[in-house]
């Protein structure tokens, strides 16, 4: 009887551990795919120059520059806002129906679908705010969307800051601010900066929201502000494989690109998993 | 100035941006009204949601979007089939099963899946998935809703998974123990006592993913075919609702009935996820686990 209860247990784990491998084996099968194709792209012209002949040859580095510019704006609009947010509702709110609500609105704001975003940031930013397709709209879109990434990486990192520091600043004469600021914000900061990379890095890999709000399909100029119109390495992949002039010629440049990207995001995710991984061994001691 | 003044004002001036999320949401939501509202002045909700051709180029255009919302609802359901059992097995894995330095490993890897850029997935199925479906069942095309729910299901196991993960982590040490206790097996506890216990946050988890199928662009975009048209199987080309608003957007002249009618259809993407999350949310709520008491 109990052999056949472990019997039971054992094809069951079994089952379990294959799903594990076909995830992992979907990861690697993508990656696979990117890494052997693209790398074969890739050169020190494929990285420093604009596209050529109607983009079938040259390289990306626009696309490289309007995606990291697009990077900063998103990070400087969701990273003041974000952590502030997260400090209201983790130092100063209490629970009830104010608290309730915003977190509500923080829930359903991951929720929106990105071509949503895209749709607002083309209405309100664009056409509203008159910024038209530029760095400023795409960059303003990918950051509300980014927003609630990094409240609740922020709050995470608040939470995690034991409740003695403040305790002791407080009794120390400190006001809540100057607690907030001087001992709590110094000690939740590297876990802030970790989930702002990760937020950061799923914003950089974004299409559908700035299709329309700041990428566009060619410009040979760098930009020089941020109401210039720029290119993106998550856009220019869609745009070759769906609309270049010669979708076959060009695979390779489209491997190459998706390596970069990939390249780019995964980066950001494994330096901020390595410096996670690195903190928590320290909070442990 | 007084410190304890200074801290009010600090204070406020927090609350002020905590307000910032919630208004930009109703902002969104407003935009989608004003634009997509005027399409309503030419043909009524129902006929919108419920007609069966979407033409919006010709003379004169029809605006159904029916073959549209069952797209939608076909290609994630389809890629939820696969992607509910793989997250939830995954989950129950890392948290129950899996010995740390295998956990240090697996965890990574659910990770990297969650940030694989989109329009990479799409651009995977594309030209990698497509080509070799085709061969496999000898269809005549390879973009299709099983391709397409094929990369959805790539990118809503991570979610699942991670809020499974959570739900099945919290489950009360006491509880397992007492299922031990009684002589049950590892495998029987799990079955009959913790996904029991979980099952709220599971199905949290669940609603979430799909949510983030159900909204995702890129992967439908390049994918799923573009046919609208209603699917006879799972290898027809289908057209779902984002990807109808990426592609067309562009061609769309500016406040042009077709540009109404793509923010309507906006719309009707947004009440669905609104929907999926506030679903959600009351799930987590209502049945949120307090100790062992509320079993």
């Amino acid at each position: 009887m109990i052999k056949k209860r472990l019997f039971t247990q054992k094809i069951w784990f079994l089952c379990l551990k294959i799903a594990v491998l076909i995830n992992g084996a979907a990861l690697a099968v993508i990656l696979y795919f990117i890494l052997s194709r693209g790398w074969r792209a890739i050169s020190w012209e494929f990285l420093t120059q604009a596209p050529r002949d109607s983009m079938t040859a040259g390289g990306i580095l626009p696309c490289i520059v309007g995606t990291i510019c697009l990077c900063l704006v998103t990070i400087l609009v969701a990273l003041p806002i974000g952590v502030a947010s997260a400090i209201y509702l983790n130092e100063y709110a209490t629970q009830g129906k104010l608290v309730r609500v915003i977190r509500l609105g923080i829930n359903n704001l991951a929720g929106v679908p990105s071509i949503v975003f895209g749709l607002f940031g083309l209405a309100f930013f664009c056409i509203v705010l008159k910024m038209g397709v530029s760095v400023a709209a795409g960059g303003l879109t990918l950051g509300i969307m980014t927003l609630p990434v990094i409240i609740g990486a922020s709050e995470e990192a608040l939470k995690s800051v034991p409740n003695t520091y403040r305790e002791a600043s407080l009794a120390m004469g400190a006001t809540k601010w100057q607690t907030i600021r001087r001992v709590v914000l110094p000690v939740a900061f590297p876990g802030i900066i970790t989930g702002s990379i990760l937020g950061l890095s799923r914003a950089a890999g974004e299409t559908a929201p700035i299709m329309y709000t700041g990428a566009v399909f060619f410009t040979p100029d760098l930009p020089t502000s941020i109401f210039d119109e720029v290119m993106a390495l998550p856009y220019h992949i869609y745009v070759l494989a769906t609309a270049g002039t010669n979708i076959e010629a060009t695979r390779h440049l489209q491997y190459g690109t998706a390596l970069v990207l990939i390249v780019l995001v995964l980066g950001m995710n494994l330096f901020a998993i390595i410096l996670r991984s690195k903190m928590r061994k320290k909070l442990r001691i | 100035m007084k410190r304890q003044t200074i801290d009010k004002g600090v204070q406020s001036g927090f609350l002020l941006i905590a307000l910032f999320s919630i208004t930009v949401l109703s902002l969104i939501m407003v935009f989608l009204f004003i634009q997509g509202i005027p399409i309503f002045d030419l043909i009524s909700v129902k006929e919108f949601v419920f007609g069966q051709y979407w033409y919006p180029t010709d003379d004169p255009a029809a605006f159904g979007i029916f073959p549209l919302i069952l797209g939608s609802i076909c290609v994630t359901l389809l890629s939820g089939m696969m992607a509910i059992p793989l997250g939830i097995m995954t989950a129950i894995y890392l948290a129950e099963i899996a010995p740390p330095k295998v956990a240090e490993i697996v965890k990574p890897i659910v990770e990297l899946m969650a940030s694989m850029p989109s329009v990479v997935i799409g651009f995977f199925g594309m030209v990698v998935v497509a080509p070799f479906i085709q061969q496999i069942f000898d269809i005549p095309v390879g973009l299709n809703m099983f391709n397409a729910s094929l990369m959805l299901a790539f990118m809503a196991v991570p979610t699942i998974c991670s809020i499974s993960e959570d739900a099945i982590f919290s489950v009360p040490i006491a509880l397992k123990e007492a299922s031990f206790a009684l002589g049950a097996t590892h495998f029987e506890t799990i079955a009959k006592i913790i996904i029991p216990a979980s099952l709220s946050g599971i199905c949290t988890a669940v609603i979430l993913g799909l949510s983030r199928a159900i909204g995702e662009t890129m992967v439908v975009l390049m994918a799923a075919g573009g046919a609208a048209m209603i699917p006879g199987s799972i290898f027809d080309p289908v057209r779902p609702l984002p990807a109808s608003i990426a592609a067309e957007m562009a061609e769309a002249p500016f406040r042009s009935e077709h540009y109404h009618a793509l923010f309507a259809i906006g719309i009707v993407l947004f009440l669905f996820t609104l929907m999926f999350n506030l679903f959600a949310d009351y799930l987590s709520h209502k049945f949120r686990q307090v100790g062992e008491a509320s079993l």
